[in-house]
Formats: C-alpha cells, sequence, structure tokens
C-alpha cells in the first residue's frame, strides 16, 4: 500500500479527489461585501420566507446542495457521502437539511473548523475508494449563532473592536474521484490548542495559535515552504487574529505576510457591525466556494492552502469560566495534478 | 478554572496587548450625548405630568411607565439596538434600556412559545439586574431600619 501519511498530522492524497463544482448562499450583509458579486445567491430576509431563523439555516445549505448538484448535473443517486456542519446545538441546521438529502450523510462538528474537516474526510473517502463522489458543506446564520453564543439580537449592546459576526452563509462542494481539477491534494489535520484566552468577544486571539499550529506542522510534514502556495487563507481569524497569526509564524520562521489572507477580512466591509470581521462555519466555506475557486479554475492561482479555524466552546464552558480551546485544518487545493511517487 | 500554564499566560499578555482598544473617547461622548437626550427626554414628560397638576412623587410613576413603553417600541421597530451599538452604557442604563433588556429575548424567544420561550427567557438578561437589585434594596432597607429604630 502506498503510504499515504507524511510527518505527525498530514495526509498526502494518492488518488487527488477533484472539485466539481461548488454552490454559495449567502445573508444580505455577506452580499453587501466585497465579494457580493461572487455568490451564486443573496437572501434579503434573515428568515427567508421561513418560520424560524433556524428553518431558515437548514434551507440555505439545502438550497446550496441542490444548486452544486444542478451545476454539476449529478444526482443525490451519485453522491455517495455528505459530510456537513454547523455552530447549532446538535448540528440541527446540518442534520435537518439533510432530512430532504437523500445521500448517506456524517454530520461533523469542529466549529467554524468544519469545512476543511469535511474536506480532509471527504478526500479520504474519496481517495480510499469509499466513494466515487462525495459532498462537503458547511453553513452558520447570523441570528441562530448570535441567539446561541451571545444575546438575543435586538439587545443593544456595544461590541468591542476584537468582536466577529457570524456569517450568514452556506457553502457546498463536490468532489470526486478522477475529475479536472482542481485537486485536493494534502490535509493536515490539526490538533485541539488552548492558549488560555477566556473572551468570546476576542475568537480571534483564541484560535491564532492554532492556526499557526496548523501551517507550521503542515509545512515540517511536507517539507514545503510558504512560497510552495500562491496563496494561504485561514478561515475566521478575522484582522485581530490574522495579525496575530502573522506574527506567531514569523517567530516560526515563515513569513507568509506577502501570501497571506483570511476569509473573516474578506467578507465584510468593516463597519460597526462587523467589527473585526466575519466568522462562523460559512465563512471559509462560502468564500473558499464563491471566490478561490473560480480564481483556481481560472488558473490565477495554481496552489493555495485553506485553513480553517474554529473555537470549540459554548456558551456554558465560558461562563463555567473555562478558557477557549480551538482547532484548525488545512487543506492543500492545487489546479496540476501532483507528479511524482503518488 | 484551571491555572494558566506559563505559556498560556506569556501568549494571553502579548495578545492582549497587541489588541486593538476601544475607543473610548468616543465611546465616553457617545453615551454622555444619547444618555442626556434620553434624560432630556424623560425630564419633558415629567414636567408634562406635572404641568397636568401632579406632585413630584405622583408623577414618577407615568414618567418612568411612558419611558419603559417608548424602549419597547423602539426595540419592537428594531431601532433600540442600533442606539445601543452606537451609544453603549448611555442607552443601557438609563429605564429605556431595561425595557429593551426584556422585550429584546422576548421577541426573539417568541417561536419557542409563549410558556418555555417568552415566559422562561423574558428575564435572561434583566434577571440578574432585578435579582440583585432587590436584594441590595432590602440590605439597604434592613440597615436604613436598623440605624433608625
Amino acid at each position: 500500500m502506498a503510504e499515504k501519511r507524511v510527518g505527525r498530522n498530514t495526509v498526502i492524497f494518492a488518488e487527488c479527489p477533484s472539485f466539481v463544482a461548488t454552490a454559495t448562499t449567502v445573508g444580505k450583509k455577506e452580499g453587501e461585501g466585497p465579494l457580493a458579486k461572487y455568490f451564486d445567491q443573496v437572501i434579503q430576509d434573515p428568515l427567508y420566507g421561513e418560520s424560524t431563523w433556524e428553518k431558515a439555516e437548514s434551507k440555505i445549505l439545502l438550497e446550496s446542495v441542490q444548486k452544486v448538484l444542478q451545476k454539476s448535473n449529478y444526482t443525490f443517486d451519485q453522491i455517495h457521502f455528505m459530510f456537513s456542519g454547523d455552530l447549532l446545538n446538535q448540528i440541527t441546521a446540518s442534520n435537518f437539511a439533510a432530512r430532504e438529502i437523500p445521500v448517506p450523510f456524517y454530520g461533523l462538528f469542529g466549529a467554524c473548523s468544519t469545512f476543511t474537516e469535511g474536506l480532509a474526510l471527504g478526500g479520504m473517502a474519496v481517495d480510499g475508494g469509499f466513494a466515487q463522489r462525495v459532498l462537503v458543506g458547511a453553513s452558520s446564520h447570523y441570528q441562530t449563532a448570535e441567539r446561541q453564543y451571545r444575546y438575543p439580537t435586538e439587545l443593544g449592546v456595544q461590541k468591542p473592536p476584537t468582536a466577529q459576526r457570524t456569517v450568514t452563509a452556506a457553502g457546498v462542494v463536490i468532489l470526486e474521484r478522477g475529475g479536472s481539477g482542481p485537486f485536493l491534494t494534502a490535509a493536515t489535520i490539526g490538533r485541539v490548542i488552548d492558549m488560555g484566552i477566556n473572551d468570546p468577544m476576542d475568537m480571534g486571539s483564541a484560535m491564532a495559535p492554532a492556526a499557526v499550529h496548523t501551517i507550521v506542522q503542515h509545512f515540517q510534514d511536507t517539507g514545503r515552504n510558504p512560497d510552495y502556495y500562491d496563496v494561504i487563507v485561514t478561515g475566521d481569524l478575522a484582522s485581530v487574529g490574522k495579525n496575530l497569526a502573522e506574527d506567531l509564524l514569523k517567530k516560526e520562521g515563515y513569513d507568509v505576510t506577502d501570501r497571506y489572507t483570511d476569509c473573516g477580512v474578506l467578507i465584510y466591509k468593516p463597519d460597526v457591525d462587523t467589527q473585526a470581521g466575519g466568522s462562523g462555519c460559512g465563512c471559509s466555506a462560502a468564500v473558499f466556494c464563491s471566490y478561490f475557486f473560480p480564481l483556481l479554475r481560472e488558473g490565477k492561482y495554481r496552489r493555495i492552502l485553506l485553513v480553517s479555524t474554529g473555537a470549540l466552546m459554548s456558551p456554558t464552558t465560558y461562563q463555567q469560566g473555562e478558557t477557549i480551546p480551538a482547532i484548525a485544518h488545512a487543506v492543500a487545493v492545487e489546479m496540476d495534478y501532483p507528479k511524482g511517487e503518488g | 478554572m484551571g491555572k494558566l500554564t506559563r505559556e498560556q499566560e506569556v501568549y494571553k499578555r502579548w495578545a492582549n496587548a497587541r489588541k486593538p482598544k476601544p475607543p473610548l473617547v468616543r465611546n465616553t461622548i457617545a453615551a454622555f450625548l444619547v444618555g442626556g437626550l434620553i434624560c432630556t427626554i424623560g425630564q419633558i414628560i415629567l414636567n408634562f405630568f406635572l404641568s397636568l397638576g401632579m406632585n413630584l412623587k405622583e408623577a414618577g410613576g407615568p414618567t418612568a411607565a411612558v419611558m419603559i413603553f417608548l424602549g419597547a417600541l423602539l426595540t419592537g421597530l428594531g431601532v433600540y439596538d442600533r442606539i445601543g451599538k452606537f451609544a453603549g452604557a448611555g442607552s443601557v442604563v438609563p429605564i429605556t434600556g431595561f425595557a429593551n433588556s426584556i422585550v429584546a429575548p422576548a421577541l426573539e424567544f417568541k417561536r419557542e412559545g409563549y410558556v418555555m420561550g417568552v415566559g422562561a427567557r423574558m428575564f435572561n438578561i434583566a434577571g440578574p439586574v432585578l435579582v440583585y437589585g432587590m436584594a441590595t434594596a432590602w440590605l439597604v432597607g434592613l440597615f436604613y431600619w436598623l440605624v433608625h429604630k
């Protein structure tokens, strides 16, 4: 059997799964941001014709799934697994959307790291020969997350500049064996890191060390340098966490300044509501699916390292004074099929 | 809460030193202006009740009721949270903020039903204020009674 592991945390795909198509649905605020023109669908009302926000979140995920099937000309029968997750208790947004999706289903929780967690697992299922084709998705919704993690949305509170806004978005992709690219070539699975930050209004600082740990591990495991990638993208560190991550990487001897960005920074124009930037499972999912995927297809970028980052706290844990553990998973997406041993 | 390790403490100090600080001067001025405006509106309403021939003690109750109504109305219209984002404590501290803290969860949890939703969650935010406010009032009252007995 070909060795598909390198180093401590990384898998290198042998039969690299190919990205077939992506689809995104986002909320109004995201649809007014700098990436507005890239999304497939923008919903104007957070309820999106439903009676609750939770139903609306399931609906944007479901519609994104339907959209990606339509774009790729596949039917549910041709999808062997679906991997999806969200931020709600018992990941109900995904589970309830999956009621309408007749595909064997894995529900994932990795907080906002869910998208790359799903890509890594989906990639392994495809490369391992357990599936010809898989769906990977993630969603989040500003109002559902806000009421679960923080305050009622109509409460008049002032957010600190380190706070982030949960993105209303769903992003889904189809991965398959033997397509024409871009390809999922490697995945570095992060470990849970807790550096003692306990302020839920400052998740960027809590997650930055986890992102840095995974990125450094990826370079060490693969023997690659930052130059290998055209762009390194973290999930939702937002402006505060991004600055910290950049400096932490420099301390580790990796200067990524000229090729590093963050989905949470890209998705919004900064204002009083968004503060440091976006967060949520849908953040890296929607930004990758809508913005980076086409850039790879068009050849503007040939190699991307996407590192979705998750803060693994709950309202119960922070009320009990616990610090915030965080996790990050990295996936390498490349336009060229890797040569060599494979 | 477990004690932080040395490495965690070093990181926390480093990260905290680098994070952006809230714009205190701007926030203070906004809170002063908006808080002052809300109190001025309260004074106008109080003066109105006084002009109807009530004395100061009698006019206090209806004035508070009107302010609570206004806070609740603006919350229902989706305006009070925007005022709050701008004014911070300036719109939290007056009685209109108290109304906001009760109406906001009540509105939001209506979907979980009138008993376990509205009924149970209404005092999510205001509950602690009531508990400790009443406890403090009781303690001060007891102290006053002991001193003046």
